[in-house]
């Protein structure tokens, strides 16, 4: 994965726009990233028992650290 | 002057009815438990418990479910992140062969019996079955034994068929809420062609796996009634969801269910179907946190899925495993049935 996070992994929002906090409880407990940090753009989301892994078609893919 | 009549007690009744007889409440009785005060949750609880450990034995059954194609469903049903008819941001993916025998021997690790093949589709077509079909051999020749359910929405008799040559012992198909409430959640089809499908599965010699979702707009009344339409079925097991509200279903915006109607939920299905695999699934971290979780399974609880979801995350598996440990509840054996 390249580029710097400016979008919220759960909303896609800019990080600086708006309060993500509710969104960061989300990504902790219930959900995989489904936008790229770095573009916003929705990504291909693969949840398996364990773990998930998350592609963006323009950053790579990011992986679950469980 | 007469008597007034005397006010009986659903929890008396079931004591006798359930307990000893191992006969399930009714739609009506479900419908008093749903309307139990909260200072007889615990009381409930406990009934159900020895409910299920005197009709079910002490073990709990594990499994871990994967999805094989996700999103992308043509299908409209309002709770799911996988309908393409909603704007969520659940993007379509499969599977393949290699990840899908990973995420069968993750399961199995834990010590799971069971391993569930999920698919976000109206009914299997000719490639997904061949995928199936693919993985299920590559799993057993990867020596994993573990049993295999699936659940690929609406079956037509060849795939019945086709389902049990592949080997696949239960097959999932929720009926979601009561039939009453059914077109409130899903206009896509109908809740009689879900059951048409339960039948012919169950007609073929799988076990049938049919529960469905709390929390979606559904009364009180419509809860009972969906208890005993499921107990009417007679599945071998119930998964119990409790809503997650995923952004952009139409029912993003629905409360959590609360944690202490929740645990009415599961004491009150114990008590309609005392025999049943009931079993925690989706939305209980949500509705429960770690502490509810533990009441739910010494309430009539006997099942749990371990690790993820489908789209959603849930507890590590060993945060469960553990919890089993701690309430000293075996985990049933491969070959074993409850």
């Amino acid at each position: 994965m390249t580029g710097p996070a400016v979008h919220c992994g759960y909303c896609g929002v800019d990080l600086a726009a708006r309060d993500h906090s509710a969104c960061a409880v989300r990504l902790r407990v219930l959900d995989p990233p489904r936008f790229c940090s770095a573009c916003a753009r929705r990504m291909v989301v693969q949840v398996t028992p364990a773990g998930w892994t998350a592609t963006c078609s323009r950053h790579g893919e990011i992986t679950s650290a469980r | 002057m007469t008597a007034a009549p005397e006010q009986v007690d659903v929890l008396g009744v079931a004591r006798e009815q359930v307990l000893e007889r191992g006969v399930g409440l009714s739609e009506e009785q479900v419908l008093e438990v749903l309307r139990l005060p909260d200072d007889r949750i615990p009381e409930l609880l406990e009934l159900a418990h020895r409910v299920r450990v005197r009709w079910c034995g002490p073990e709990v059954e594990v499994e871990g479910i994967v999805s094989l194609k996700t999103g992308g469903c043509p299908e409209d049903c309002h709770f799911c992140s996988q309908s393409g008819q909603f704007p969520s941001p659940v993007r379509s993916a499969w599977l393949d062969v290699p990840g899908l025998v990973r995420a069968a021997r993750q399961t199995a690790d834990t010590g799971a019996t069971e391993f569930c093949i999920v698919a976000a589709v109206r009914g299997p077509d000719k490639r997904l079955l061949s995928q199936v079909r693919d993985g299920i051999k590559a799993i057993r020749d990867d020596g994993n034994d573990i049993q295999i359910a699936c659940s690929l929405g609406m079956l037509t008799q060849e795939q019945v068929d086709e389902l049990v040559a592949m080997g696949v012992h239960r097959y999932n198909h929720n009926l979601e809420t009561a039939r009453s409430h059914f077109p409130q959640v899903v206009t896509t089809h109908s809740w009689e062609e879900r059951r048409d499908t339960l039948r012919m599965v169950r007609e073929a010699g799988m076990e049938v796996c049919c529960g469905g979702i709390i929390g979606m707009g559904e009364t009180l009344a419509q809860r009972a009634e969906f208890a005993g339409q499921l107990a009417s079925l007679e599945p071998d097991e119930v998964p119990l969801n409790f809503l997650i509200p995923n952004p952009g279903t139409p029912y993003e915006n629905f409360p959590v269910v609360a944690g202490p109607e929740a645990l009415r939920v599961v004491g009150a299905f114990r008590l309609a179907l005392p025999r049943t695999i009931l079993r925690f699934a989706g939305g209980r971290e949500l509705t429960f946190g770690d502490l509810g979780a533990k009441r739910g399974m010494l309430g009539g609880i006997n099942a749990i899925i371990v690790g993820n979801y489908l789209t959603n995350l849930g507890r590590p598996a060993q945060d469960d495993l553990d919890m089993l440990q701690e309430l000293a509840m075996p985990i049933k054996e491969l070959g074993r049935s409850l």
